[in-house]
């Protein structure tokens, strides 16, 4: 499935995340990650995300997000929100 | 070599010296000496007032080498700091220790001098914004010695930090070095910290920008101390200085952590005549005075004092007549000002009547109980204040050390959680205050007692609240945000934390940064 427009979920508030999403005209999945806890849990934030993205069946969408200390759940939510808004 | 915590120190550390390793809180007590003092004798009609900034420079022969101190009591707004850093840069002098008992964001232009050599050395007892970025960055020639309030003031004493000059930013001092802090456009009340410098220092100059007839009063800091005193058009910003007021945090977590703290302090039995309290100035500290200050009246007790940096709500719970008296360091707000300057049972205190370990007592030994915060623990109920969880320096000890070490309940009250990060750890990355210190941690998901405090378990055991062993409270949290990857650091040490009475307990890396 393709996204067609640009949306967001998700807050700078600490604790969550904010997810935008767009359509990648090369077909592609890229992600661009900012986080408090990049050291700590960058790499487990990023899978989640990409887990999302292939979970709902998406290609060709770029992510921007910017994390302030989500846990799994929140982030996987978010991504969920702002992809079904964007579809 | 090691420390008593199983911390791996050199034996030697470039740009400090011959380390002794921590072995213990009491483990360097017994018979001390304090050092000589040199000065320069003043007889009648020799005046102390210089014109300027830079007369005052030029008799003060500030050369390479030299360690001159600093007092934190205008925070961040202070100007005094930058104003004198600035003019000996121009100077050309190099190679500069500055000891500022605490160094703020407002300080960032430390961070070119540090650049440019002209300071290479810096002892505080805590260290926020860029400098502490720079020194984490390993910018600093020499390692940064971070001590407690009370070690300052130890380590000024004994001769271990020797001070050749001290600037004294004075709100208000007379034409013959007389100094208070309650008085002046940048009033900032008790000046606790700057005692040992004034008294210690080979030469000491106060900066104000009220000067007033002679004598000033109240005298907190006496003439007999000071060798110079310059005016300037303004030591500090107000808004820096102090808050307008102090209020309780109204965010729930923090608000059910002081609850379940002041419940642990009542079954403890320590809610009596006569009890002594300190807690720092932050949302859940604070809560706790508040919850306590019921508990209180409830049971209609009054407490001895109060103490440490005093906030408008320990004003209120003394002029409410819960307590007798407050020993006041630092006054953190303008009502701590009033209080401090108008009330006689709201008393001064210096850093070393503070928490001085080699004195004849500090206050902090009379502490029934103390409140305090951490960035980490570990599950040796180490506590961590010093770098945050990047491994980054954030702040440091101040009397966090001290406090915990005098008190018969020193109580650690966090977040299990903050921004996804455990806050309990196996191991801190620096070590501020040995476990030894700490007898119980409380989150809002569980408590857990050092069990070395098998009378404060027993207890607590017959209340209902959830206790946990430390482990458990680990697991806890990481069941909740995940197990957080270790940080990186590298070889170069760019800090050395002394204990409170100068041996080393920890010792900060240089961070490698991450884009």
């Amino acid at each position: 499935m393709k996204i067609t427009k640009v949306a967001k979920a998700g807050t700078l508030e600490s604790n969550d995340i904010l997810i935008m999403v767009k359509p990648n005209e090369l077909g592609k999945t890229e992600l661009e990650l900012e986080s408090i806890v990049m050291q700590q849990f960058g790499e487990v934030i990023e899978q989640v995300i990409l887990h999302k993205v292939q979970e709902m069946g998406i290609e060709g969408i770029s992510i921007k997000a910017q994390d302030k200390g989500a846990l799994d759940y929140t982030i996987a939510a978010r991504v969920e929100t702002a992809i079904s808004r964007a579809i | 070599m090691k420390t008593i915590l199983g911390r791996e120190i050199p034996d030697y550390i470039e740009g400090y010296g011959q380390v002794r390793p921590f072995q213990g809180a009491f483990s360097k007590v017994g018979v001390k000496n304090r050092t000589a003092v040199k000065l320069t004798s003043v007889i009648p009609n020799e005046h102390k007032v210089l014109p300027s900034l830079e007369d005052a420079l030029d008799k003060l022969e500030i050369a390479d080498g030299m360690t001159i101190s600093f007092h934190h009591h205008l925070r961040n707004g202070d100007y005094v700091l930058n104003i004198v850093m600035e003019r000996l840069a121009a100077r050309g002098v190099k190679d500069l220790t500055v000891a500022a008992s605490s160094i703020f964001p407002i300080h960032a232009p430390l961070v070119e001098h540090i650049e440019s050599g002209v300071v290479s050395g810096l002892v505080a007892n805590y260290i926020s914004g860029p400098v502490a970025e720079a020194v984490s960055r390993g910018e600093l020639k020499k390692p940064a010695i971070m001590q407690t309030h009370g070690g300052r003031a130890r380590a000024i004493e004994s001769g271990d930090l020797h001070i050749d000059v001290a600037f004294l930013a004075a709100p208000t001092a007379d034409n013959y070095g007389n100094i208070n802090g309650v008085y002046g456009n940048a009033a900032c009340g008790s000046l606790g910290y700057a005692v040992a410098d004034a008294e210690y220092a080979d030469k000491t100059i106060a900066i104000t920008d009220h000067l007033v007839p002679y004598p000033a009063y109240p005298i907190e800091i006496s003439q007999v101390f000071i060798d110079y005193i310059v005016k300037i058009d303004s030591i500090g910003d107000p808004k820096g200085i102090v808050s307008g007021t102090t209020r309780i945090t109204k965010d729930p977590v923090a608000l059910i952590i002081a609850k379940r703290a002041t419940e642990v302090i009542k079954a403890s039995g320590l809610v009596r005549e006569g009890m002594s309290f300190q807690t720092g100035a932050g949302g859940t500290s604070l809560a706790v005075a508040a919850e306590l200050k019921k508990i209180m009246q409830h049971e209609g007790v009054v407490g001895s004092f109060a103490s440490g940096g005093i906030t408008g709500y320990l004003v209120e719970m003394l002029e409410e007549g819960l307590f007798r008296s407050l020993f006041d360091v630092q006054c953190f707000d303008l009502k701590a000002i009033e209080s401090y300057r108008d009330n006689p049972t709201h008393q001064f205190m210096s850093a070393s009547m503070y928490g001085n370990p080699h004195t004849k007592g500090a206050v902090v030994n009379n502490l029934d109980i103390m409140i305090l915060g951490a960035t980490e623990i570990d599950t040796d109920f180490n506590v961590n204040v010093t770098t945050g969880s990047s491994g980054m320096i954030m702040g440091g000890s101040g009397g966090h050390s001290d406090t915990a070490a005098g008190s018969k309940l020193a109580i650690v009250v966090t977040n299990l959680m903050k921004a996804r990060l455990p806050i309990i750890k196996d191991k801190v990355i620096t070590v501020t205050t040995p476990g030894e210190s700490i007898d119980v941690v409380v989150t809002e998901r569980g408590i857990a007692v050092n069990p070395k405090r098998v009378d404060l378990l027993e207890k607590l055991r017959m209340t209902n609240l959830p206790l946990m062993t430390i482990e458990e409270l680990k697991l806890l949290a990481e069941k909740i945000t995940g197990v957080p990857k270790g940080v990186e650091t590298s070889e170069k040490i760019v800090a050395v934390v002394e204990y409170r009475d100068g041996s080393v307990i920890d010792i900060v890396r240089k961070v490698d940064l991450v884009s």
